[in-house]
């Protein structure tokens, strides 16, 4: 961890100043995308009309028995494997709190015998944090406050949708390796990378499919001993994640800073005025009452299903970095963006078929995006790259011709010939510098007292001239030697 | 308490009827306190026998992985359920304003 990144220094009096760590734990709630709740078949959905996918089961009423979804559980140990946790034999506990949206005044949850534990999760930058465990359990229905600007101690009642009561959730808590907001937005993103890449969920922090909380402590740099730490509540974004990481820690500091003590809270982000403010304090935490849900037998997945789960694993976004970093002589850092974007079979494949690694990478990052790059046929992708490096091609006929190829397949150095892209030969473009040279002698006199600011000026006449053919740095390389420089 | 070996306290109990929304008069208290402790009592006589070896047990049926197919079945009529809440509003149950933020 670098001094920038995670701590930061104050002047505590007189000449001595203290270094701080953030020091952050996250944890995560996902919807699992299965067809139907954890335990009972109404159907998980999102957005249909409110209270049309219930039962007996999920609207808590009395006589009722929950039963195991097998598929909820198959995903969960796919995100265990993923994670490198050890999937082990688990049960299911009852939460007990009264609230309007939790129809049986329990949540059935695993609480010290979850399904995965002492995971981790690789980021871009090659750091990892811990994941402590990863286990099941049920979601709550969805309440609209009326009144009070839907603000929930102002507001005069509520309504209750139990239609995603009993939705199938994994909470994936890490350990508290994060050191800043920047690695905490990583570490989401990294998360919901993987959770789409197991197909255990669709992870949309939007649609509450996602749903982030971040334990931020702060302590002096160096020190082993964790600092209290305060549970930052309402991050609706990975924007807004980091910006309440921040703020909270300063937040933190400053109260040590100034002698007094943090005290242990859940805090509310607003996201508007860019603030945490108090919930509850910890003297006022609940008991949950936490006892053996007696109505499920233990959950104990065999060698053959873990095995069956690990075999059926796609390659995953770490791995998938390091390969293309491999094959691209890159660091696993620089593509993290061609991952993300799903580019790197493509460059894998166009680098196979020749192509140029550098050229590749490039145009994967910056002129591929948003594009359906997926039927682009990576020889002729290769062989585009290849023209570039040869001096066939300048970077933006490349671009060009690699639109023309997206949009319609071909041959690059056809499309290339057909929009008159054929290379300028080094004769030919050396008259075209004098040319506007000639034409200009006033800007001419001010670039060769040093004025670099014509430079711009002349390579885009040139351009000009030359529709566009002119390779950019060949003409700055001429104006230099023209100027005798 | 007292009696009972002090397995449970006055104050104990007060807390657990807190938890439970129960609001008990004094009397009650006293009554209950002593019920619970009788429980508690009675349930220490397991502590008695030799658990040395015995592997702890979840669950009194000799079972693991009792799944079901994620597979869609229908629930209850909508109209019917809602028919059956003291109040409805726009499709939804019309519970009292909530007293303190979600746990
Ligand atoms: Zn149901």
């Amino acid at each position: 961890m670098t001094a920038t990144q995670g701590t930061a220094t104050e002047r505590t009096g007189a000449g001595s100043t203290t270094e701080w760590e953030t020091v952050v734990g996250l944890e995560v709630h996902c919807e699992l995308a299965t067809a139907t709740k954890l335990f009972c078949g109404c159907r998980n959905a999102f957005g249909d009309e409110p209270n049309t996918n219930v039962c007996p089961v999920c609207l808590g009423l009395p006589g009722s028995l929950p039963v195991l979804n097998r598929q909820a559980v198959e995903l969960a140990m796919r995100l265990g494997e993923a994670l490198g946790c050890t999937v082990r034999p688990s049960l299911f506990h009852r939460k007990n709190y009264f609230y309007p949206d939790m129809p049986k005044d329990y949540q059935i949850s695993q609480y010290d015998q979850p399904i995965n534990v002492d995971g981790f999760l690789e980021l871009p930058d090659g750091s990892r944090v811990g994941i402590e465990r990863a286990h099941l359990e049920e979601d709550t229905g969805k309440s609209t406050h009326v009144g009070g600007g839907g603000r929930i101690h102002e507001a005069d009642h509520s309504l209750v949708d139990y239609n995603r009561s009993g939705v199938p959730l994994v909470e994936i808590v890490s350990r508290p390796d994060v050191r800043s907001g920047e690695q905490a937005r990583a570490y989401v993103n990294e998360l919901r990378a993987v959770l789409l890449a197991t197909g255990a969920s669709d992870a949309r922090m939007e649609e509450g499919s996602m749903r982030v909380d971040a334990n931020v402590s702060v302590r002096p740099a160096g020190s082993a001993t964790l600092g209290t730490r305060c549970e930052v509540k309402n991050l609706n974004s990975t924007r807004s994640l980091g910006r309440a990481i921040e703020y909270e820690a300063r937040r933190q500091i400053d109260l040590l800073t100034a002698g007094e003590r943090v005290v242990q809270q859940t805090r509310h982000w607003d996201e508007a005025d860019g603030r945490t403010h108090v919930l509850r304090s910890k003297e006022e935490a609940f008991d949950y009452r936490y006892f053996p849900e007696p109505d499920l037998v233990p959950l104990v997945p065999d060698d053959a299903w873990r095995e069956s789960v690990r075999q059926s694993l796609p390659v995953l976004p770490a791995e998938r970095r390091r390969r293309l970093a491999t094959a691209t002589g890159a660091v696993p850092g620089e593509v993290a963006v061609v991952v993300e974007r799903g580019l790197d079979e493509l460059v894998l494949a166009a680098l196979d078929a020749g192509g140029e690694a550098q050229r590749l990478l490039v145009h994967a990052e910056h002129d591929l995006a948003g594009e359906p790059a997926d039927a682009l046929d990576p020889a002729a992708l290769a062989a585009l790259t290849r023209m570039e490096v040869a001096g066939q091609l300048t970077a933006t006929q490349a671009k060009a011709v690699l639109a023309e190829l997206v949009a319609s397949g071909g041959d690059p150095a056809e499309i290339a010939r057909a929009k008159g892209f054929e290379a300028m030969g080094d004769d030919a473009l050396a008259a075209a510098v004098d040319e506007i040279i000639a034409a200009n002698p006033d800007a001419w006199g001010r670039y060769q007292g040093g004025d670099a600011k014509v430079t711009g000026f002349f390579v885009g006449q040139v351009m000009k001239a030359t529709r566009g053919r002119a390779d950019g740095k060949a003409v700055t390389r001429l104006l230099r030697e023209r100027a005798g420089a | 308490m007292g009696a009972m070996g002090g397995r449970i306290s006055r104050d104990d109990v007060a807390y657990v009827a807190g938890l439970a929304r129960l609001e008990l008069s004094e009397d009650e208290l006293e009554l209950f306190t002593g019920q619970l402790a009788a429980v508690l009592d009675h349930a220490a006589d397991v502590e008695a026998l030799d658990t040395e070896g015995v592997v702890p047990t979840a669950h009194p049926l000799p079972l693991v992985n009792v799944l079901r197919d994620d597979v869609v079945r229908p629930g209850l009529d909508r109209d019917e359920i809602l028919g059956a809440a003291p109040a409805v509003e726009e499709q939804r149950f019309r519970v009292p304003p909530v007293l303190g933020e979600l746990p």
